[in-house]
């Protein structure tokens, strides 16, 4: 085998049986959860009679299953890259899946069997106050799941940070702080590392502030003279969830990293823009969540201020550094494009894409239009699906690859031709939906947006053809997968 | 052209540059393969002039959109023709007043008696013109402007449980 060019590349290395555990569980609950968002635009369609209660279950289902799985994706991703560096817990690697499982359960029983449907948001007092739509006990297990959960990605990323620590002397150092701020010559820490260190801080800020209002909910709904402000809940709310729902991409991302620079022969060096870059991203993940509460008039101007423009600042890492460097990186280098290297490449054309329509939706005054419209799931469907989801079947796809020379097979070519037509199409008629007004989060549609969300429906159709595609493949290559042995057919025509 | 029109098309544009510039260097990534120092030197130069037009596109305009701001002024509760109290509710609306006049300026003041709602305002074409929260023991001011006159739909913009999507109410404007 020829000797690899590119970060932490040695031989090109199977995947352990916990990080394919992870992959296949995500493979089967995006696909199911993909089912699960088709049939709600089909009921808002009026294709079929929903009953609004199990429509609104299904919407906390999917909203509250697509983050989490959108994490153990891409905890599979960075954990896989990540322990070629530093030492982690194989203990806790697993814990944290059967944590997850056991959450998982918990979520499910509540909501289909106690029928609870407060959305994932779960915002304060709605889980209390149903109106004898559902009780404090499913309510309870709902937010002791999300608890659960929470426990499990926790305890991953204080080991990560321990590993982390025990490598390289602090979380600070596997930033690459001295080099940038300090002067320090040393070799740079590879992009896994940075990667990883910075998912670790933002998650960890925002898995403690989940925690904290998941609990203050449990004990608002056994003692209901515990009232909470309902300002600062939504605060809590919303910085958990769009910390642990952003930082899914930023583990994600390092398949991208990690493999286009062994399709392409070209290394994806760390330099001092890119730990900038990565450093910027850590603060402004933790300081953007403002922009969720731009219709929370009462909330201090300054605050909404920095929402706003936080968003404008956020673009420029995802931009000048992630997605000109995977451009860089694969012009003219000769590739030999598989549907692995073709996912990988055009996620971050989603990744790219989808930043467009958010950060737009993060002007104030934009927000007052479309705040709470269709826009919103146009755009983060857009990063998440074309994005994230891209990666993950991007490394799975690669992971199942038996040899260097095996071609596409027909089947392939169609699964992605199916993911990126029904994936175009569902998120520019979400955003098409979200310019005519049509809110989010509806059972009952008015006559008037019902027709277009009938063609969304076909191309989710499509979106969930092409994912059960890739997943069925992957599960049946779950032995190549583990195995270790080049995947990459070096590029063709080198001229030195 | 409604706001949400402009809104529309400029995502368009910067959606398609996007897939444009993808399209064109995944259709360049064959053929002779550089030594990648030199591309890399000219690809740098490239990033720099990339990230200086953003940071004077993207910044500025950003900053001159806090200049508009949708929030009431400090003197609104003076100046507004009409000042209106909301009051959300599982699952209807409360509204002190529901007719207007074309022309006038409203203060909404809106709240909730239980958990959160949104308070959107939708024109004769179901075309959204402004919306504010409703929040449990917070009030949140909204002015809107009736130009039109006609029969404006009240929608909740906030998930608020079962019945939220028939939290339906109307606020009629005549000449």
């Amino acid at each position: 085998m020829s000797e690899q060019v590119g970060n932490t590349m040695g031989p090109d290395e199977g995947a352990s049986p916990w990080v394919v555990a992870y992959l296949a569980t995500s493979g089967l609950v995006f696909v199911l959860l993909m089912l699960f968002g088709s049939a709600m635009r089909a009921g808002q369609a009026g294709m079929h009679d929903m009953d609004a209660a199990l429509f609104y279950e299904i919407m906390t289902a999917h909203g509250i299953g697509m983050i989490g799985i959108s994490a153990v994706a891409g905890a599979a991703i960075m954990w896989h890259f990540l322990s070629r560096v530093v030492n982690l817990s194989v203990g806790i690697f697993k814990a944290n899946l059967i944590l997850f499982l056991a959450g998982v359960a918990m979520i499910l029983g509540s909501i289909f069997l106690g029928k609870y449907h407060s959305a994932w948001t779960f915002l304060y007092p709605l889980p209390g106050q149903s109106m004898g739509m559902w009780t404090n006990g499913a309510a309870a297990l709902f937010l002791s799941g999300v608890l659960v959960i929470g426990v499990g990605f926790l305890l991953l990323h204080l080991d990560i940070g321990r590993a982390l620590i025990a490598h390289y002397g602090s979380v600070g150092r596997a930033m690459g702080w001295p080099q940038l701020f300090a002067g320090d010559k040393s070799e740079l820490p590879p992009p896994v590392v940075v990667a990883s260190g910075m998912a670790t801080i933002a998650n960890i800020v925002g898995l403690v502030a989940g925690a904290t209002i998941l609990i203050m909910l449990l004990i608002n709904l056994y003692q209901p003279g515990f009232v909470i402000n309902a300002l600062f809940a939504k605060n809590l709310t919303y910085f958990f969830g769009h910390v642990f729902a952003n930082v899914t991409i930023y583990m994600a991302v390092i398949a991208v990293y990690e493999l286009l620079p062994r399709y392409t022969q070209r290394p994806w060096k760390t330099s001092k823009t890119f730990l900038l870059s990565w450093t910027a991203s850590t603060v402004l993940v933790l300081i953007i969540y403002p922009h969720h509460l731009l219709m929370d008039m009462v909330t201090p101007t300054w605050m909404l201020a920095v929402g706003h423009i936080v968003g404008y600042f956020n673009t420029f890492p995802i931009l000048v550094v992630t997605a000109f460097g995977s451009l860089m990186i694969v012009y003219k280098s000769g590739i030999k494009w598989d549907v692995p290297s073709r996912l990988l490449f055009f996620s971050l054309c989603g990744w790219a894409a989808g930043t467009m329509p958010a950060f737009i939706d993060g002007t104030i005054s934009v927000n007052y239009v479309m705040h709470n419209t269709l826009w919103v799931p146009g755009h983060f469907h857009t990063y998440m699906m074309l994005g994230l989801v891209a990666m993950v079947f991007g490394f799975m796809s690669y992971l199942g690859k038996e040899s260097p020379d095996e071609a596409d097979s027909w089947l392939d070519r169609l699964a992605f031709g199916l993911f990126m037509i029904g994936g175009a199409g569902l998120v520019l008629i979400f955003l098409y939906s979200g310019k005519m007004s049509v809110v989010r989060r509806f059972a009952g549609y008015q006559p008037e947006w019902q027709g277009i969300t009938g063609l969304a429906v076909w191309f989710a159709l499509l979106t969930v053809a092409g994912s059960a595609i890739f997943v069925v493949k992957f599960l049946t290559r779950l032995g190549a997968s583990t195995r270790d042995a080049p995947r990459v057919t070096q590029p063709k025509a080198v001229a030195v | 052209m409604t706001q949400q029109s402009i809104i529309w098309l400029i995502s368009l544009v910067l959606m398609l540059g996007v897939l444009i510039v993808f399209s064109y260097i995944y259709l360049k990534s064959g053929g002779h393969r550089d030594d990648y120092t030199p591309l890399q030197v000219r690809a740098y130069a490239i990033r720099t002039v990339f990230f200086l037009v953003l940071l004077f596109v993207l910044v500025p305009t950003g900053l001159y959109l806090l200049t508009d701001l949708p929030y009431p002024d400090i003197d609104a509760l003076e100046s507004a023709d009409r000042v209106v109290d909301v009051t959300g509710h599982q699952w209807r609306w409360e509204i002190s007043e529901t007719e207007f006049k074309t022309g006038q300026t409203v203060l909404f003041r809106v709240g909730s008696a239980d958990v959160n709602h949104g308070f959107g305002i939708y024109d004769n074409n179901l075309r959204l013109v402004g919306q504010t929260q409703a929040m449990p023991g917070f009030i949140n001011t909204m002015q809107h402007t009736f130009d039109r006159p006609g029969t404006y739909k009240v929608l909740c913009m906030e998930y608020c449980g079962t019945a939220h999507h028939g939290m339906i109410s109307e606020l009629v404007v005549s000449d």
